[in-house]
């Protein structure tokens, strides 16, 4: 797949999602300072970092699970924290947990969330299939295992519609054919306007896909040892 | 009012398939008044002279039972974030939550309690009314635990955290309550009584979905 170029029909509106500035503090430590970034309609961005580095930090801040300490992250520069419930409506987020519920199928427990969105259940249908998952249906989330929760829980971000995605190491437990449908997946996406953000620990191989890397800032010092280190208040930048 | 009926619809199927916990809870408020008559002794007077306070006091105990898991099973399993990242308000989310507890548990604790009143040798013209006060008194035990088991979540020994924070809130509920009960048992009029003991309950309902809300905000946004 790498090496094949996303084409966007020019019909699309082109949207743009940044953030200027960002900085992170978590319990007295700099995770990362100064971060900016800039996604168009179409694009891709990769987060990588070792672990500790902030990939799912920053994912949450620009979901806006989380409060934003100093900085701004906007989409077509209205700010995301002035109306957090339209800027929900334009994303789906995938955590480190699947949030199935043991007790529901895998249809009920995505016609729930489709449900909250205006979806369909021919959009469940579609999504189940794309993943290859259309066989557990009607199992109870309590066994599925991980590697299908997971699916499942991919499966509701296909389900219905949203600009952008958010995927925190969205291919963990997923085996190499269900990894090769979620980039075929996200590639589709993009080709029909939206954008992905995830983070990975593996050249997962997107095309035309920017990468911003947060191991610059990995290190253990506190915020004293940082207010010295001139050259880590450069701003650090994707374009 | 899709997004209402849509987070309607998980809570009561869950609830329902998890039936063990509507079970327990009737079963601690029924054993926990049961003990009563062993503890004090089968005296008829004495019985129905404390019957009102006692069950009020077990309904109070048991609708506690399920309240720290309201939260927590969302929390642990991804939901509630995911349930932050939909185009609707945190306080919808409370508010269902805890109509669906009040179905669950304050619901089933006034239909059982005649039984309870028969056992501490209550006049069976007081019965319809331990009823009426569980009706309109056990929705803000829901609305106040609520806010409570927001507050607790996320933390260690939750369940005894949250009985020290609300159960001092209960007291003007069991107040009125029992004292409407008590002023009908000694032919006063009850009319005030249920009217302070509703207007604590509208009182909670205004307040408890934000303060729930703002609660919930701070567990996930920190």
């Amino acid at each position: 797949m790498a090496g094949h170029n996303i084409s966007i029909p020019p019909n699309y509106s082109k949207n743009i999602f940044s953030g200027q500035n960002i900085s992170c503090f978590r319990g007295g430590r700099v995770v990362f300072s100064d971060l900016n970034f800039s996604l168009r309609t179409g694009e891709a961005l990769t987060l990588i970092g070792p672990n500790g580095s902030g990939k799912s930090t920053l994912l949450r801040l620009m979901a806006g699970l989380l409060n934003l300490p100093s900085g701004a992250i906007s989409w077509n520069n209205e700010n995301i924290a002035e109306d957090p419930e339209r800027h929900n409506a334009r994303l789906h987020y995938i955590g480190h947990l699947d949030a199935v519920k043991p007790t529901m199928t895998a249809f009920e427990n995505l016609t729930f969330w489709s449900g909250l969105r205006k979806g369909s259940s021919a959009g469940i249908e579609h999504a189940l299939d794309i993943l290859g998952i259309t066989h557990l249906k009607n199992v109870h989330g309590r066994f599925l295992s991980a590697g299908q929760k997971r699916r499942v829980n991919l499966a509701r971000i296909l389900a219905s519609d949203a600009t952008l995605w958010l995927l925190d190491e969205p291919t963990t437990a997923l085996d190499a054919r269900s990894t090769e449908k979620l980039l075929s997946a996200i590639t589709h996406h993009r080709e029909q306007g939206g954008m992905v953000i995830l983070s990975t620990h593996h050249d997962l191989g997107l095309s035309s896909n920017k990468q911003l890397d947060l191991s610059h800032f990995q290190n253990d010092h506190d915020l004293s040892w940082f207010a010295d280190q001139d050259y880590l208040n450069q701003p650090r930048s994707v374009s | 009012m899709r997004h209402f009926l849509a987070l309607l619809r998980r809570e009561f199927s869950m609830a329902f398939r998890q039936g063990m916990d509507t079970f327990m809870v009737i079963a601690f408020f029924i054993l926990a008044v049961v003990l009563f008559p062993f503890g004090i002794g089968p005296e008829a007077n004495i019985l129905s002279r404390i019957g009102p306070g006692v069950i009020w006091v077990a309904a109070l105990l048991a609708s506690m039972l399920s309240l720290e898991r309201l939260f927590q099973t969302d929390y642990e399993d991804g939901s509630l974030e995911l349930l932050f990242l939909q185009p609707m308000s945190v306080e919808l989310l409370v508010l269902t939550k805890i109509i669906v507890h009040w179905l669950t548990t304050g619901l089933a604790l006034a239909l059982a309690s005649p039984l309870l009143a028969v056992l501490m040798s209550m006049e069976t013209d007081n019965m319809g009314l331990l009823v009426l006060t569980l009706l309109i008194g056990t929705p803000a035990l829901s609305l106040i635990g609520a806010i409570g088991a927001a507050l607790v979540l996320g933390s260690r020994r939750g369940g005894v955290l949250l009985s020290l924070l609300i159960l001092p809130l209960y007291i003007p509920l069991l107040i009125f309550g029992v004292g409407a009960i008590d002023a009908a048992m000694n032919g006063l009029p009850i009319k005030s009584h249920l009217l302070i003991l509703g207007s604590l309950t509208t009182a909670t309902l205004a307040l408890a979905p934000w303060a729930g809300a703002s609660a919930l905000r701070m567990a996930i946004k920190n």
